[in-house]
């Protein structure tokens, strides 16, 4: 058993916390997020030349070979930059699909684009009424000859603004509930028949809505199997979460850090108000939530690679709650002992707390997960 | 990062429980489930079974009859003795004193005191908390005037654990009134059976006898009873409260007792159902689960830590899991309280006799409930921990 990162963990951590601390303050992201598609190209690149973006590719398709701990270092920097760019969508939800079930052509196709800035993805799964159901599709594939042709609307598909290539979940066969008759498809974001609204998100990020009107794909789109990919599928998104509760930790570091020093420096009475033992209760039980958060992003990165996925999901999905908890109070807090600064606009704060919000209701929230270990049976 | 235990600590884990299924009096052990209060003979009786395997002073230095092991298997070990349940080593003994005296005390105190309190011939008692210095300890009052070769000791202790047991007492008395409230404070041990000092019960709201008053009146205690130097009391005080780190989480008594929630909601109905199959009830319990899963990987960082950093000095995270440690056990003994409802009421009619197993399951479970009340004041009250948070970790 060993918390600690090894040489080249610690390596990489000082190369992104470097590569951010130079360019992304607070005052640069508000240009990043004025920019064409709301995020910078050249921040984009930047993370390519440095190997981020090929960071959790195997080495064989070009990429970096690192696992879990790695992505997880990656996103606990990003949360404490607060950074715009598309990396969740692209780097781990569209490259954990490829990398669990794209086959060599279709890893040909797309892992060079993404690993070298020049394309990125959007995962594009929720619908009008399917909630955080990931089996809870309307969406239809419809087979003709080799190809697909799919119909269906989703929603807030993050980066589905810019992405060049969209991973849809659309079934194959039987109701809108069932597990089976599932399938994941690569659909071209310019393919005739997908039709985008998109619009800025609470955190500042970019979502557009989209609608599959006969979108006709061949038989290369298809990832994995395109009768039964719930598994796939539940195997990616359980990655996406454990990446969000790593970049809620390096959100929720930076709010109580900030707060912290601004209760140091505000002063009141004639006194820092942070002198005040009320406030420096509070401020000690964020510390403790944050830290809880912290066992638990770490213990959701372990059980990525849990053998059984039921176990897996479990822990995955306990973790999801802790980190929603922390989060939800790190954030109100941060706002509440900032006082009338925290509401502006203005100060940092404020967006931390929205994107730290934000996390809270992607796939899956707090009492989603919740129930899901109540009903798995607990933990212990 | 590694979070996975080892062949070998998976090996050790499965041999100290084996150990404990072999060795543990299965009345002692039914007591602790229950949560009723063991005899003073059956917790020596098992502490000298503990002892005599080599297990009963684990953690101290090897030359005075510790283990050796690595910190993870100080927390195995640890995890194992809770959620068997067994009891656990006298702490005062143990985990207070013994580490004081053989860091601070000489050669001929080692050798009198450190045997006799691994294998329990001493029990031991805590003189710290007085009637009027509860959290603000070093305004202590118990006075210890030197004359010629006896200290005279006059004051009172209290919330004492256990005195009504015990051989000898380490006692915080001030030794200079003109100095700096912590300067003037000194570390002295002596026999419970001195004359002048009287044991009086508190009854708590429990009902039961755990704590005490202790009144020192003119006792001698000889001078070579002082441990470490004249005046330097609250060093060794607070050497002593910083030392007991990781078992202060209690996983391993937490975990015990969510497995008797499972186990009791599992019989008890409600709506006509068992109530682990209602829905709210079970969703409570995952939080709490949930809640202790991270405590223990909290934990096992500070383990990990200080396997790999040393102990040095005390860690502000054991203040997190003081904090969160104490209310996940407070959360499970009102688990409990809910899952058996109105069959809280009764008093213990049947005393500790396993003689109506159909009672006995419910009677300790309001006690215990009222009883853990006291985990988030004792060792430093939570509002002490978040002060030690606020200072030590974010400077404010």
């Amino acid at each position: 058993m060993d918390f600690d990162l090894s040489e080249e963990q610690r390596l990489l951590k000082e190369s992104i916390d470097g590569l951010l601390t130079d360019s992304y303050d607070f005052e640069q992201r508000k240009k990043y997020m004025a920019e064409k598609g709301g995020w910078s190209k050249t921040v984009w690149l930047k993370l390519a030349e440095q190997g981020l973006l090929g960071l959790p590719f195997s080495e064989a398709d070009g990429g970096f070979g690192g696992g879990g701990v790695e992505t997880m270092i990656v996103m606990e920097a990003l949360g404490k930059a607060l950074v715009l760019e598309p990396y969740l969508a692209t780097v781990v939800i569209g490259g954990g699909f490829l990398r669990h079930a794209g086959t060599d052509a279709q890893k040909a196709a797309h892992v060079p684009g993404i690993i070298d800035g020049s394309k990125t993805l959007a995962f594009a799964q929720l619908e009008k009424s399917s909630r955080y159901d990931l089996f809870d599709v309307t969406t239809t594939a419809k087979k003709k000859g080799d190809a697909y042709i799919i119909d269906g609307e989703k929603f807030v598909v993050l980066n589905g603004e810019n992405a060049d290539t969209l991973i849809v979940t659309a079934r194959t066969r039987g109701d809108r509930r069932d597990r089976s008759g599932i399938g994941v498809f690569l659909v071209p974001a310019n393919a005739k028949g997908v039709a985008k609204k998109s619009y800025p998100t609470q955190d500042g990020l970019h979502a557009a809505d989209i609608t599959f009107t006969g979108v006709e794909v061949g038989a290369d789109a298809v990832l994995g199997n395109p009768e039964d990919s719930l598994a796939l599928i539940e195997r990616v998104v359980d990655e996406a979460r454990v990446a969000l509760c790593a970049e809620a930790v390096g959100l929720m570091d930076e709010s109580l850090k900030t707060t912290v020093e601004y209760i140091k420096t505000r002063k009141q009475f004639g006194v820092a108000i942070g002198s005040f033992q009320s406030l420096q209760h509070r401020a000690s039980d964020m510390f403790v939530a944050a830290e809880q958060a912290r066992s638990m992003s770490m213990f959701a990165t372990m059980a990525n690679d849990f053998e059984d996925a039921k176990e897996r999901t479990n822990a995955i999905a306990a973790a999801k709650v802790q980190v929603g908890k922390s989060l939800k109070f790190v954030g109100q807090q941060s706002i509440q002992l900032h006082g009338g600064i925290g509401m502006t606009m203005e100060a940092k704060i404020g967006h931390y707390f929205k994107r730290l919000t934000m996390i809270e209701n992607s796939f899956g929230d707090t009492d989603y997960h919740q129930r899901r270990v109540a009903d798995a049976g607990g933990l212990i | 990062m590694d979070l996975a235990f080892t062949k070998e600590e998976q090996a050790f884990r499965e041999e100290v429980r084996q150990f404990f299924r072999d060795n543990v009096p299965p009345d002692t052990r039914r007591k602790l489930v229950e949560g009723r209060h063991l005899t003073k003979d059956e917790m020596v009786t098992w502490w000298r079974i503990l002892n005599k395997k080599g297990w009963g002073v684990s953690h101290w230095p090897t030359q005075y009859g510790g283990t050796g092991w690595t910190s993870v298997q100080h927390y195995i070990f640890n995890e194992e003795l809770q959620s068997y349940p067994a009891p656990q080593p006298l702490a005062f003994g143990v985990s207070m004193v013994g580490p004081v005296i053989y860091t601070f005390g000489n050669e001929e105190q080692k050798k009198k005191y450190l045997p006799r309190i691994a294998n329990v011939d001493d029990w031991w008692c805590q003189g710290f908390s007085e009637p009027g210095s509860g959290s603000d300890l070093a305004s202590l009052k118990t006075k210890a005037e030197r004359k010629g070769d006896k200290w005279i000791i006059n004051g009172q202790k209290t919330w004492t654990t256990l005195a009504q047991h015990a051989d000898m007492i380490f006692c915080l008395c001030r030794t200079d009134n003109n100095a700096k409230k912590q300067m003037g404070i000194s570390f002295i041990v002596f026999s419970m059976k001195s004359k002048g000092v009287t044991v009086r019960p508190i009854q708590t709201i429990d009902g039961g006898h755990e704590v005490n008053e202790v009144f020192f009146d003119d006792v001698e205690v000889p001078v070579e009873n002082l441990i470490g130097e004249e005046n330097k009391g609250w060093d060794y005080a607070k050497f002593l409260l910083g030392n007991e780190r990781t078992g202060i989480a209690r996983v391993g008594v937490s975990k015990e007792r969510i497995r008797r929630i499972k186990e009791l909601a599992s019989k008890v109905e409600s709506g006509g159902k068992p109530i682990i199959q209602d829905a709210a009830f079970r969703e409570k319990l995952a939080a709490c689960e949930i809640e202790l899963k991270a405590l223990e990987l909290t934990q096992l960082r500070v383990v990990a830590d200080e396997g790999k950093h040393g102990k040095g000095k005390p860690n502000p995270a054991s203040s997190v899991l003081k904090i969160k440690g104490s209310e996940i056990q407070q959360t499970t003994t009102e688990l409990l309280m809910e899952v058996i409802g109105p069959f809280a009421a009764p008093y213990d009619v049947h005393g500790d006799d396993g003689s109506n197993e159909a009672m006995d399951w419910t009677a300790q479970i309001a006690p215990s409930y009222f009883n853990n009340r006291k985990v988030s004041i004792y060792g430093g009250s939570n509002e002490i921990q978040r002060n030690i948070i606020a200072k030590a970790v974010l400077g404010l």
